[in-house]
């Protein structure tokens, strides 16, 4: 970190930490005005767009799962959206219930992870949960009981919590029994008291004053809070259908990162995460979440990106009361899969990762090979609205030491829980005051 | 005074993090682990850096830049023990798939402005670049195996990890043989045990993300395949997967390859 002089500095953070994945970020000052923002992104790039022509239609589910260890539920349920859209299959009944259900184990480990190991050693000041547990044992712990409820979830149906082995498109190699999913009901039960405590617990830290005015995009879904499927739908009135997502978004290559950023058409940069959903689709949480949420004083909008770790505890508890309620109704499918033929031509697909949106593209041709391939995660969504926000969080914050700056910085980053693995396909913070 | 506690570092090249997860996913052990050890670098957890030399290095991902050539050379020179986790470090993992095309082609399908992307042709396992003490397969990790290599190396003795086929793992679960009793093509037979044979366990055929166990017969299996109706293009493909640049699984994918 450089030294401070007040007017004119460059501040970087050469690997920021507690992110997934690799990153920096660097920040220009000239006569008390930020003159530029960059999130680095140098996650080497592994172009699995290109490697995934030729291979067969049945593959992307597990070879996408590696793009990210942390969320590859949602890489395998946008694969098998696209594919099954470009074949013209519709898989819903118990199989999507099992589909949301392994979702929901997902969005409660990554979200958990976040909040308990990643975000909040921010707001009390450690270095990372081993540090906070030092002081905060009993917290810690209920966060790590929290996070492998969701993983036993993804377990249970999955076979393992990391790059599991059991979604296939059509729905799943086998289905699991009412008896199997039984006791995943009573530890359920427990996670979500532990959800609500978290809700509690992250509502009293303090928050920053920042509120940013974003276009805020998610699946919108009339039937249930948005996960697998729906329309994609912004605050603003975009409301399009999944297959029109290359109209209405464009990427773009910037030198500083080996990430695209992506746009809307109109030029305007938007939003993607729990903070959209949340914004989008508040009536559709269920009531106890609903209930959480207004206790910890969110309104139906949230537009102050620090208050996301709020918005993430609340998706959790919405989680674990959905996956309860999913698995009360559970109805074991007559098959595991339903056929799937390959037919030429494009499928598109999206589902809400716990970071966003993630949207897959595939062309096939008639004998079932990819032609095309193209995928859109979250962190390319969001990188230009981080960029943003760091651009007048930092201008609104420039009589802060640059040691100071850096760590808000840092925090700020983190309200977007970005990946970088995934993106990549970052963090090193500098900021120069010249 | 008590013994100073053994330095553990965790280290990431080209990779989906997943592999180091498996260390946070460690619910039930991981404030134990940061009892008995000093996690002196792990930044997916920790802004806390300790200044090495580490007495145990993990090491996750491929080695596909320049600047990580460099990197791995700094990793093995300030760590006593370096230990590579999962297919990545291993074997290259999935992103070895441009070693068999150009990357050239490869960055023109996904950048827009390829000049701005470093990149080395090739991504290669960590032991072509430095001296590995340890590798742990399999894509991801074991969680199991990953306390044992830890508490292993710790110990100063060897790991107790099998190196048997996962057959060996399905017939002690009791697992009825997917490729024998219901024509599933499996690469049980030549993987890598570690998994605790997990795929046929949920009906499907093994697909090698623990990589080729010793002295694989792929070609004997290969033409098991092929009498199951797999096209020489699939038998291509399945050996072309996360352990795609292993000795084994190469020769055997490229014996098959020139079909579709």
């Amino acid at each position: 970190m450089t030294h401070k002089s007040p007017a004119n500095r460059a501040m970087k953070v050469d690997a920021l930490a507690r992110v997934e994945g690799e990153g920096g970020m660097y920040v220009g000052v000239e006569d008390g005005r930020v003159t530029d923002v960059q999130l680095r992104i140098f996650e080497p790039p592994r172009f699995f767009e290109a490697f995934l022509r030729g291979r067969r239609y049945t593959e992307p589910p597990d070879i996408t799962a590696r793009i990210c260890g942390i969320c590859p539920i949602a890489y395998q349920m946008s694969a098998c959206n696209a594919i099954e859209d470009a074949c013209g299959v519709v898989v819903d009944g118990p199989l999507h219930d099992l589909r949301r259900l392994i979702y929901c184990g997902e969005w409660i480990e990554s979200h958990t992870l976040h909040v308990y190991m990643l975000h909040a050693p921010d707001f009390l000041g450690y270095e990372g949960a081993v540090q906070m547990a030092a002081d905060h044992r009993e917290t810690v712990e209920r966060g790590l009981r929290l996070k492998k409820v969701g993983n036993e979830i993804i377990e249970l149906i999955g076979g393992r919590a990391i790059h599991p082995v059991n979604v296939r498109v059509g729905g799943f190699y086998r289905a699991p029994t009412r008896r199997e999913l039984r006791p995943l009901a009573a530890k359920l039960e427990q996670a979500r008291d532990d959800a609500l405590e978290t809700v509690r617990w992250v509502a009293g830290f303090d928050f920053p004053e920042f509120e940013h005015d974003q276009e805020y995009v998610s699946l919108l879904h009339p039937d249930e809070y948005p996960i697998m499927r729906g329309r994609l739908v912004s605050t603003r009135g975009l409301d399009i259908a999944v297959s029109e997502f290359d109209e209405h978004v464009t990427e773009e290559h910037v030198e500083h990162s080996n990430a695209l950023h992506a746009h809307l058409a109109t030029g305007e940069h938007y939003f993607v995460g729990p903070m959209a959903r949340y914004n989008l689709a508040f009536e559709q949480l269920s009531d106890v979440a609903r209930a959480a949420a207004t206790d910890a004083g969110l309104g139906p909008q949230v537009t102050n990106p620090f208050r996301s770790i709020v918005v993430r505890a609340v998706e959790v508890l919405y989680a674990c009361d959905e996956a309860l309620r999913i698995i009360a109704a559970y109805e074991e499918p007559d098959r595991p899969a339903v056929p799937v033929e390959p037919v030429a031509g494009v499928g598109y697909g999206c589902s809400e990762a716990p970071r966003g949106t993630l949207y897959h593209r595939y062309q096939l041709d008639a004998d079932g090979l990819i032609v095309d391939a193209k995928i859109v995660p979250p962190t390319s969504q969001n990188q230009p609205t981080i960029e943003h926000d760091l651009w007048h969080f930092v201008e609104d914050h420039l009589d802060l030491a640059d040691e100071q700056l850096g760590l808000r910085c840092e925090q700020a980053i983190r309200n977007y829980d970005p990946c970088i693995s995934c993106a990549t396909h970052f963090l090193d913070f500098r900021v120069e005051r010249r | 005074m008590s013994q100073p506690k053994p330095k553990l570092a965790v280290w990431k090249f080209a990779s989906c993090d997943g592999c180091q997860l498996t260390l946070l996913d460690c619910e039930d052990e991981l404030l134990d682990i940061a009892g008995a050890v000093d996690i002196a670098y792990f930044l997916e957890a920790s802004r806390a850096e300790v200044e090495g030399p580490y007495d145990l290095s993990l090491v996750e991902g491929s080695i596909t830049t320049p600047h990580d050539l460099q990197r791995i050379q700094q990793v093995r020179d300030a760590s006593r023990r370096v230990v590579t986790i999962g297919a990545c470090a291993t074997a290259g993992g999935i992103q070895a798939l441009r070693n068999f095309s150009d990357v050239e082609e490869y960055m023109a399908v996904v950048y827009a402005t390829p000049d701005y992307i470093s990149t080395l042709e090739t991504s290669t396992p960590i032991s072509a670049h430095v001296r590995v003490d340890y590798e742990l397969r399999g894509c991801p990790i074991d969680k199991g195996q990953l306390l044992e290599v830890i508490n292993a190396f710790l110990h100063r003795r060897r790991p107790n990890v099998p190196s048997h086929s996962v057959c060996v793992e399905c017939k002690a679960k009791g697992n009825v043989c997917v490729m024998v009793a219901h024509g599933t093509p499996c690469l049980g037979p030549v993987t890598h045990a570690g998994c605790g044979a997990l795929c046929p366990s949920y009906d499907r055929g093994c697909y090698g993300c623990f990589g080729p166990m010793e002295n694989p017969n792929t070609s004997s299996l290969a033409g098991w395949m092929s009498d199951l109706g797999m096209s020489e293009g699939d038998l291509t493909r399945v050996f072309r997967t996360f352990n795609a640049d292993t000795v084994e699984f190469r020769r055997e994918s490229e014996a098959h390859e020139g079909e579709r």
